[in-house]
């Protein structure tokens, strides 16, 4: 069986112990639509304008899959390389790329349902409404722009102890979604951090997505952006994933 | 004829404490050997170093000729996760299917489920198996991709007798259809059981290496029980004795029992009860291990 193969196989066994527990995912497919509704949908001034709409809806997004990928990889791994299974995988004889995207494909499975009471609810109680193939696109660049935080989810379960990974996760969280501008638009910060949002890879998802559901040009600068994250945190996680000697000591 | 595994001064360093300290070892095709040491001597890192789950510190371990950490090498290794690992939303015919899954040539389902009678447990998620069964199916798993050399780390901690028993007949199976086997083991019937070489670690050093019966005759000691006689009156007749003393029983574990006998009989000791018999592998292995070094760090 090839790696991409095997990769998907442990996706599917993967989303089959998830649906087993599924209050474990149901942080992840509410939170979004949840913080949405508090914080967006009261504002009329957001949901009353066409283009902020979608750009709001489009941002929100992003944060569900990189929530996703930080809770459901990276403290879910922390908890996960404390127990046998996880170092008994290793011994199996598959590569890294079948383990690392399995994971990736599973939580990024799950983030896409995250996405669809998100649309509901941005398409149903705001102005929002981009062309069907904007959305579509959209849709599609939101998953692939994800990758850069499963990646740095891995990293920190791979690096971090279970109880160092929530504290981790959480402050990368904050600092991620504050700076990338998914909290508050990129329009209102100052040109420093707005410089320095710019290098993170969830503002480069966030332009990516957002301009593509508002139908505005996808600049260049976040495209070659998140390859560069993707690949940088593909290798990365590939090294720690075969140098990691597991958390027992015998 | 190459080994199937081949450490060459193994040496694993965690901190300051060496686990495993200059191991030279050799496993070839349809061997079945028992790796023995108390806790702590360093058998489950030999394990994880030839699973390639850490790197050695010093020296090399390889398995079928190349690096453990290359994937296509573990193609004929067969592991098991240590007790209660299993994937608790899982059942145990999926967990099959997804291990099966890694390999390229995998024993064929029915095989695997027949020998380990797993037949009943199949639709069972394996958190709601009782852990005899987790263990069972835990062992079946190496088995799972057709291997040439098995690493079974105390595979039957906390079974019951038959359990243990219905287990090793499992592995006998196919170690009579010729995969080489490792176990390491706290039960000692467990690597007499199985076993027809036995290397003895200790303190991360190989202590010992030989068939089952010259580790036993190597350190051949008998176990002497009487009664009528007081214990320091063994004392005297076999300095080197070992003696303990029960509710009047005398128990004496010694060198050479015909000589004890002998020296009884001779001075006329009112000994009543006499039996004797051989040291069991505990016993042996006790002697081989019971150094004054391991006194001090215990």
């Amino acid at each position: 069986m090839s790696t991409a193969q095997l990769a998907l196989t442990h996706a599917r066994y993967n989303l089959i112990e998830t649906s087993r527990v599924p209050i474990a995912v149901i942080g992840s497919l509410v939170f979004p639509t949840l913080a949405f509704c508090l914080f967006v949908l009261p504002q009329s001034y957001v949901t009353q304008d066409p283009e902020m709409a979608t750009a709001s809806v489009a941002s929100m997004v992003v944060f569900a899959f990189m929530a996703s990928g930080l809770f459901s990889i990276g403290i879910d791994l922390a908890e996960q390389r404390a127990k046998p299974w996880v170092p008994f995988l290793r011994t199996l004889p598959a590569l890294p790329g079948a383990r690392i995207g399995g994971m990736l494909l599973a939580t990024l499975a799950i983030g896409s349902l995250a996405m669809v009471p998100l649309l509901l609810v941005g398409g149903l109680f705001t102005a929002a409404a981009p062309t069907p193939a904007d959305l579509l696109a959209a849709m599609a660049l939101a998953i692939a722009t994800a990758v850069p935080s499963m990646l740095i989810g891995f990293v920190i379960g791979t690096v971090c102890g279970p109880k160092a990974a929530i504290a981790v996760t959480q402050v990368a969280m904050f600092l991620l979604a504050f700076g990338g501008g998914l909290f508050l638009p990129p329009q209102m910060f100052a040109d420093w951090l707005d410089t320095a949002s710019s290098f993170l890879p969830v503002r480069q998802a966030r332009e990516i997505v957002v301009d593509t559901a508002t139908g505005a040009g996808v600049p260049l600068w976040a495209v070659l952006g998140i390859v560069a994250w993707t690949l940088v945190l593909g290798a990365l996680a590939v090294w720690l994933f075969r140098r990691d000697e597991g958390r027992r000591y015998r | 004829m190459t080994a199937l595994l081949s450490a060459r001064g193994l040496t694993k360093h965690y901190g300051d404490v060496a686990a495993l300290d200059g191991v030279d070892l050799d496993i070839h095709a349809g061997e079945c050997v028992g790796l023995l040491g108390p806790n702590g001597a360093g058998k489950t890192t030999l394990l994880s170093l030839a699973q390639g789950l850490r790197r050695p510190t010093a020296g090399t371990v390889q398995i079928f000729g190349g690096e453990p950490l290359d994937a296509a090498r573990r193609e004929s290794l067969g592991t098991t996760p240590q007790a209660t690992g299993l994937p608790e939303s899982l059942k145990v015919g999926e967990t099959l299917e997804f291990v099966a899954a890694h390999y390229a040539h995998p024993s064929p389902r029915e095989r695997t489920i027949e020998e380990f009678d797993l037949g009943p447990l199949l639709r069972k998620q394996c958190g709601a198996l009782s852990g005899g069964q987790q263990r069972r199916v835990a062992v079946a798993l190496a088995f799972v991709g057709d291997p040439d050399l098995v690493l079974l780390d105390e595979p039957t901690t906390g079974l019951d007798v038959d359990a243990r028993r219905a287990l090793w007949d499992a592995v006998r199976a196919r170690h009579a259809a010729g995969c080489a086997i490792v176990v390491t083991s706290h039960h000692l019937e467990e690597i007499e059981q199985l076993a027809q070489r036995v290397v003895v670690i200790d303190q991360g050093r190989v202590r010992a290496d030989d068939s089952l019966s010259a580790i036993v005759a190597s350190v051949a000691r008998r176990r002497v029980t009487l009664t009528g006689v007081p214990a320091q009156r063994i004392g005297e007749l076999d300095p080197t004795a070992a003696v303990t003393e029960r509710d009047g029983t005398v128990e004496a574990v010694v060198a050479d029992a015909d000589a004890l006998v002998r020296a009884l009989v001779t001075a006329g000791d009112p000994f009543a009860d006499l039996t004797v018999r051989g040291a069991t592998l505990e016993e042996a292995f006790l002697a081989l291990t019971a150094t004054p070094q391991l006194k001090e760090t215990v």
